[in-house]
């Protein structure tokens, strides 16, 4: 069992949790028409066998999407913070 | 090679079980081959049988970083069946099951093909409709489909929660007769010994690091035992394939997660068939030795840790409760997971790689088990040839760019979803 650190509500077991996929991966703006952009967001993959960011949605608590830095083969977790503020940071 | 036989068995009965010969060679690498497929799992000694048998090219090495089967060869639900509904996977998956039935014959090894039947439980109106659909799909294919009303159910699995209290009512089913079991191990060993005695060197504990480049083309592969140089390199790593993918250059469509599936103490026969039960996504047939094998959903996030988790073996037992009550005392004798490269349609990948040299095959999801002779075949083709078998066209890496992805569940680009 995995077990996140919820900014909200502590540390839950993961199956609290939705698995939002890879948060590595950029979006294009919904305005750009750039093939590849679109076709590289949509299926190409990193997939480390290591650390990787991703999202997970407390589904069963707060309802809020987490941004989550895992190892993909120890499953230590190495932080977790709101998707949204890391997000609104970063711009 | 020493062919089993009636003959063969009593001889070597009398004499004490002293004599067998071992089933395949232990060779060293040799400094160069014609082709070096990577993973000795049932994918690559396949594809190294088929090349030997029906291209005649027999300077083939097959690498395995452990030991053979030891990897998701060792690691599935042992379940056999065709009944695929999109064009592509269709006529794939029933080239596949026509090689099963003959396997055990070709390879002269016996690979425990069961043909029991194979049951997919329908739960509601919504699910038979779509049972019907998929039925007339694989008959107009001219495969064996059968749609099973809900009394018919209730005599062929008598053991079924039935009731009116059933937390999912059963509705029906689907039922493919010429479907049901092989024994996997079996099946990694058939394929090891019959391709060793037609040349194939079968190499273990052997890593592959990396390629020999000359120029921008393959020529080979660095690997724990010293470079080995190649015409082709030919990958069949499953959980593997980023890595080995991304030593090449190359960003695939693809995903790492767990799979896990259980075994329980044997018990007298039981489950005479393959039961699947779609709702919850859960499947369960009896071995030979009376241990019932089931196995769930995926885990459903990145993984590599070939570990499982409890979430997982909490719902996979509830639900075989929910169906199946007399289930209730068993005990889990075992339980595994397995990495699966799940591509972004759901489909695998058996192709050239965007790179010379270089073969891919891929992105099995959990459907790689039974595709094991087929798979083989298609990409000895594809290696021997440089152009794909008759089905292994559709399953190429550039139609997720063209936009001909082959989406059997309709789940979309989630790789966790299919």
């Amino acid at each position: 069992m995995l077990r996140l650190k919820c900014p909200h509500c502590g540390e839950r077991d993961h199956s609290e949790f939705a698995y939002g996929g890879d948060a590595g991966v950029k979006m294009p703006a919904i305005d750009n028409e750039d093939f590849e952009a679109w076709y590289q967001a949509v299926f190409i993959r990193k997939n480390p066998r290591g650390r990787h960011l991703e999202y997970w949605h407390h589904v069963q608590g707060c309802r809020e999407w987490l941004k989550v830095e895992r190892d993909t083969m120890t499953h230590e977790i190495f932080s977790v913070a709101a998707a949204r503020e890391v997000e609104e940071g970063a711009q | 090679m020493q062919r089993y036989s009636v003959f063969s068995l009593v001889s070597n009965a009398l004499r004490g079980n002293q004599h067998w010969e071992r089933a395949w060679r232990d060779p060293d690498p040799k400094e160069e081959y014609d082709v070096v497929i990577v993973g000795g799992g049932g994918h690559g000694l396949a594809t190294a049988y088929y090349l030997a048998k029906e291209h005649g090219i027999n300077k083939v090495a097959v690498l395995e970083k452990g030991y053979l089967g030891g990897g998701n060869a060792g690691r599935n639900t042992t379940i056999v069946r065709s009944n695929y509904m999109i064009d592509g996977n269709t006529q794939f998956y029933e080239h596949s099951l026509k090689l099963w039935h003959g396997l055990s014959q070709d390879l002269n090894y016996n690979v425990m093909f069961s043909p029991r039947g194979y049951v997919a439980l329908a739960t509601s109106q919504a699910q038979m409709d779509a049972s019907a659909f998929r039925a007339n799909s694989m008959r107009m294919n001219g495969i064996d489909a059968e749609l099973l009303t809900r009394e018919q159910v209730q005599k062929l699995l008598p053991y079924l929660d039935c009731s009116p209290n059933a937390r999912f009512p059963v509705y029906g089913g689907l039922w493919q007769g010429r479907a049901g079991t092989a024994r996997h191990d079996a099946v990694n060993w058939g394929f090891a010994r019959a391709a060793d005695s037609r040349g194939v060197d079968i190499i273990q504990q052997c890593e592959v690091l990396g390629y020999l480049w000359d120029g921008g083309r393959i020529v080979g592969v660095e690997t724990t035992r010293g470079n080995i140089r190649a015409k082709k390199v030919a990958l069949a790593v499953a959980g593997s394939t980023t890595l080995l993918g991304q030593k090449a250059g190359l960003e695939l469509p693809i995903e790492s997660h767990l799979l896990q599936a259980f075994v329980t103490e044997p018990i007298k026969p039981m489950i005479d068939y393959v039961i699947a039960y779609g709702t919850a996504h859960f499947y369960i047939s009896q071995s030979d030795k009376g241990g019932l094998v089931l196995g769930g959903d995926l885990d459903g996030y990145n993984s590599y840790a070939q570990r499982g988790n409890l979430p997982i073996v909490d719902e996979v037992l509830t639900v075989a409760k929910a169906l199946i009550p007399a289930l209730s005392r068993l005990r889990v004798l075992r339980h595994w997971a397995g990495v699966m490269d799940m591509s972004m349609d759901g489909s695998p990948i058996i192709c050239k790689a965007p790179v010379d040299g270089l073969y891919l095959n891929c992105g099995w999801c959990y459907g790689g088990f039974k595709a094991t002779p087929a798979s083989g075949f298609a990409f000895a083709h594809t290696i021997a040839k440089d152009e794909p078998y008759e089905t292994n066209a559709r399953f190429t890496l550039d139609r997720f760019r063209r936009g001909y992805q082959i989406d059997e569940k309709g789940a979309g680009p989630t790789p966790g979803a299919h």
